[in-house]
């Protein structure tokens, strides 16, 4: 497993998508690490600050995205006096490729972590052969 | 013509004002400068302290929470696995110790004080000291 990089401070990566918004409200990249076992691919992503209901998940055309929403009422009565990083809701697109089984895509959120788990295709799936 | 509330133009309104307080000299000069992780935002609601972090991933377990007097010592670790079975296609997040001590400029009621760890954002409530609020002076 390759070496974790040390921790340090990622700043906020802004979407820029190819559409306008009609609403200037700002989007951002969740950090995501996308790998892959036998069976599955597996999308994590961060996303903190986001509720369970807040998740929207789709497939179309053969392309995922995922967006996740913050509650900005949360912040209701507060005034910034010091800040470092900016706030807003995620969202990032995959185009998936057809070793994956649309049907089956699963996800869980803990902690402000998106795990989505894609199955592949059973054809996919490594088979071993057996030496008679 | 009664005002419609549009959730588009609170969040819009909320992003401007926290970009606003990116330069803010209210921490001061001291060690506690920005640039180390976790980055945090301070706000204020009435009285008191409420400091945001961005923790995700992180447990409520990893975290070491300590306060002495007006400083505020955040320390933990982000753990970032994914077993021995996996290959990476992409990795973007970072993992491991993280050790930050913020100096506030006010004092505050170290008894008091409440953290809330909730879908990976950490909220520290800090009240402030009695007797560092501002008392009103009437004129006689």
């Amino acid at each position: 497993m390759a070496q974790s990089q040390a921790l340090e401070v990622q700043e906020k990566k802004e979407l820029v998508s190819k559409e306008e918004k009609t609403v200037p409200v700002r989007y951002f990249v969740p950090t995501t690490d996308i790998f892959e076992t036998e069976d599955a691919l597996t999308v994590v992503m961060e996303v903190p600050g986001v509720d369970r209901e807040a998740v929207d998940i789709s497939v179309e055309n053969d392309v995922l995205r995922v967006e996740a929403k913050i509650d900005p009422s949360k912040y209701d009565g507060m005034e910034p006096l010091y800040t470092e990083y900016n706030v807003g809701h995620f969202a990032r697109s995959f185009t998936l490729s057809n070793k994956i089984d649309q049907q089956q895509i699963s996800a869980q959120l803990q902690d402000g972590v998106l795990t989505l788990t894609l199955k592949k295709v059973k054809e996919a799936i490594p088979r071993r052969i057996a030496i008679g | 013509m009664p005002m419609l509330f549009d959730p588009f133009e609170h969040l819009q309104q909320f992003q401007r004002a926290l970009d606003a307080f990116r330069a803010s000299g209210w921490l001061g000069s001291g060690p506690s400068a920005g640039g180390a992780y976790p980055p945090l935002n301070i706000f204020r609601k009435g009285d008191d302290i409420v400091i945001i972090i961005e923790v995700p991933g992180v447990r409520k377990s990893d975290f070491d929470i300590k306060v002495e007097r007006n400083t505020l010592r955040i320390a933990g670790s982000k753990t970032v696995e994914y077993g021995d079975k996996a290959a990476a296609h992409r990795r973007e997040r970072l993992a491991g110790r993280f050790d930050r001590a913020i100096t506030l400029p006010i004092e505050i009621d170290a008894d008091k004080i409440k953290a809330e760890c909730r879908d990976g954002i950490l909220a520290l409530y800090l009240p402030r000291a009695e007797r560092d609020k501002p008392k009103s002076i009437t004129v006689q």
